[in-house]
């Protein structure tokens, strides 16, 4: 069992091809508030748990730090988040980009997706574009995304 | 992750995508790609290291800078050897009448205990099965090992989720027993390859396949290379 066995079996998964790409011009980082969303399915352990297929999104608060892992798949190392959530959700790091005026603001809601995903059209076309929106309202410029 | 990149892109929102699969990001071509050659599970690179992480966050904010579409790539790579297990004395054997993983089970809670209390359950028991139940799940187990068929076995959920609570418990309690930040992958390697529990769950994962169970109740027990 190592890394490059499981990049290997997992490298030819069909992937979606965009024929076009969208591109947002951001405010000055000095100025933009930062969100983080996740693949990890990560959440607070009162939220849901993820189901299987989950297409939906978890809201995580930056004020808390008791986020658990909810993936369903084995084929990914978990002891790196278990030692430091930062390992996969940043928030201290961006916490401390926010207090040296690198980035505007931390955004105080973040969003985690399940990223074992087959069937992509429910993220694409649905919980996608609600996530979007639900950060856009919460005055957010700039998305850091992060898997697993 | 890339996908979703396109999505909240054409939303009006500016995004940083970090991928550790090169094909997969470099195909699904976000707008502002970041391919770390990390292992799977840490796209941050190191835990408990704030200026790695810095260092990852430094490069990807920096895309935001371009001014059409970027990919690139994180100059520093951490490769996993395959080789490297956690370092951990399981506890000796306690009491002789119960089956091995079962007492090894029950052996671990302090380690599990203290590893909770020091780090937060973030990967341990919790899904379906509580670290109280841990021992009666890995029996259901031990049952399916030994030819009784799956649902009969009082597993107390989906199998692979059962699993992951197991592995989890046995991941959360090893940091726990080891007195050093274990390397990718090397909490699994030690479950599944030097924990009585982990073999377990291996032998009932090749009952089931054997036994001709569909392949996705079964395959997702334990990392898709096994």
């Amino acid at each position: 069992m190592a890394d490059s066995d499981i990049k290997a079996m997992t490298s030819d998964l069909e992937t979606p091809v965009f024929e076009s790409t969208s591109f947002t011009t951001p405010p000055p980082l000095s100025e933009a508030t930062v969100a983080i969303v996740t693949s990890a399915s990560l959440h607070h352990p009162d939220d849901d748990d993820f189901a299987p297929n989950d297409t939906g999104y978890r809201v995580l608060s930056a004020g808390r730090r008791d986020y658990v892992l909810g993936h369903w798949s084995p084929n990914f190392d978990t002891m790196g988040f278990a030692l430091d959530y930062n390992t996969v959700f940043p928030i201290d790091r961006l916490d401390e980009l926010a207090s040296t005026g690198t980035i505007g603001a931390v955004a105080d809601e973040h969003l985690s997706y399940a990223g074992n995903q087959f069937d992509l059209s429910g993220v694409r076309l649905d919980s996608g574009p609600a996530g979007a929106a639900y950060l856009k309202k919460q005055g957010v410029d700039v998305v850091i995304f992060t898997p697993v | 992750m890339s996908t979703l990149a396109h999505v909240f892109e054409a939303a009006g929102l500016a995004t940083v995508a970090l991928g550790s699969q090169r094909r997969q990001i470099e195909q699904t071509a976000p707008p502002r790609g970041l391919w770390c050659d990390f292992p799977l599970g840490r796209p941050l690179g190191k835990p408990n290291d704030p200026e790695f992480q810095h260092r990852v966050l430094h490069k990807a904010l920096g895309l935001l800078d371009a001014t059409e579409p970027v990919f690139a790539h994180f100059d520093e790579a951490i490769v996993d050897d395959g080789d490297e297990v956690v370092a951990c004395t399981l506890p000796p054997r306690h009491d002789p009448s119960l089956h091995p993983a079962i007492d090894e089970a029950r052996g671990i809670r302090q380690a599990y205990d203290r590893a909770v209390e020091r780090n937060g359950n973030r990967v341990g028991a919790q899904r379906v099965v509580g670290a109280d139940q841990v021992p009666e799940a890995i029996e259901s187990l031990i049952k399916v090992a030994e030819g009784t068929e799956w649902r009969r076995a009082g597993i107390p959920g989906i199998p692979a989720r059962v699993v992951q609570d197991i592995r989890g418990y046995y991941e959360t309690a090893s940091l726990g027993l080891a007195d050093h930040a274990p390397g990718a992958w090397s909490g699994a390697r030690w479950f599944y390859d030097n924990t009585e529990a982990g073999q377990v769950v291996l032998a009932a994962r090749q009952a089931m396949a054997d036994a001709g169970v569909k392949h996705p109740v079964w395959f997702y027990m334990a990392p898709g290379d096994r």
